[in-house]
């Protein structure tokens, strides 16, 4: 397996999506060579990262104001929708 | 190496019954969907805008769009899912109100070879995560991604952040799921690339771990 075929099955790889065969290939290549072995670690720690990292989270705060903004907008939807039956 | 874990998603049934609940007009029901997927809407539409104000009206207008559609929802897909190709519209659509000059589209595929030929190699420190103070790290974080095209980081949001499969992400972005395993990958590499400045491995004596 060359190193571009390598990446190309980068992500079905981290993702488990892999047949045995390919995966056993995929593990030899890592085995032996060392770039390819820094990127799919590297890759997997960025995935990581973002996913435990709680960026973007919603304010208790602000999330009660939304909610009850959006609470508000639905009933007076549903009001208009009644009326025009 | 392990792969990735997925995410593990709330039963659908329950789910069923409160939208089937909501359309037949108990809005209390509408508010525990709301409940339970505002966090999510919020994290989709401001990876999306990268803009604080438009991620709140993102959300509120998914989910207004959300209830009076109700009745479109016909139960093929998670109603997540479906919630999920609301907000990223409302979300895209904010993004090209804020830069007309370009075009922002999910099609945008931005054709260069060496996007998926690793460049950076040097090995990362043990624990990256680590050398920062966790607002610093944020502020990386939030940097990093924002140099993406939209297209990219729609897709590494809902692949990675929020756990959708392949399948969903395709279903919610009206891709295929070659278009969407292309876009993570290329997504993946780039952050990758670009974290690597950060989170390298340093020569001892600097003061960093």
């Amino acid at each position: 397996m060359k190193c571009s075929e390598f990446l190309q099955e980068l992500t079905n790889y981290l993702d488990g999506a892999l047949d045995d065969r390919t995966k056993s290939e995929l593990e030899d290549h890592l085995a032996w060579c060392h770039n390819c072995y820094v990127v799919c670690d590297t890759t997997k720690k960025t995935i990581e990262i973002y996913r435990d990292s709680e960026l973007y989270e919603l304010p208790d705060d602000l999330r009660g104001r939304l909610r009850s903004a959006i609470m508000t907008k639905c009933q007076q939807y549903k009001k208009k929708s009644q009326e025009s039956i | 190496m392990s792969a990735i874990q997925p995410k593990v998603g709330e039963p659908v049934s329950e789910e069923l019954a409160l939208v089937q609940a909501a359309k037949g007009g108990d809005v209390s029901a509408f508010e525990d969907l709301v409940k339970r997927y505002d966090r999510n809407v919020f994290r989709i539409a401001q990876h999306i805008t990268q803009n604080r104000e438009d991620a709140e009206d993102v959300v509120q207008d998914a989910f207004l769009k959300a209830y009076s559609n109700l009745e479109q929802f016909q139960g093929q897909s998670k109603f997540y899912t479906w919630l999920v190709r609301i907000a990223v519209n409302e979300a895209l659509m904010k993004l090209r109100r804020r830069r007309p000059e370009r075009t922002v589209s999910l099609d945008e595929d931005v054709k260069t070879e060496e996007d998926s030929v690793p460049r950076e190699i040097a090995d990362w420190s043990p624990n990256p995560e680590q050398l920062y103070k966790q607002a610093e790290l944020k502020e990386i974080l939030s940097k990093t991604i924002q140099g993406l095209p939209p297209s990219f980081r729609t897709v590494f949001v809902l692949r990675d952040v929020e756990g959708l499969s392949t399948e969903e992400t395709a279903d919610a972005l009206n891709l295929s799921i070659p278009a969407v395993k292309s876009r993570l990958l290329r997504a993946r590499l780039q952050l990758r690339e670009r974290l690597s400045k950060y989170f390298q491995k340093r020569e001892s004596g600097d003061g960093q771990k």
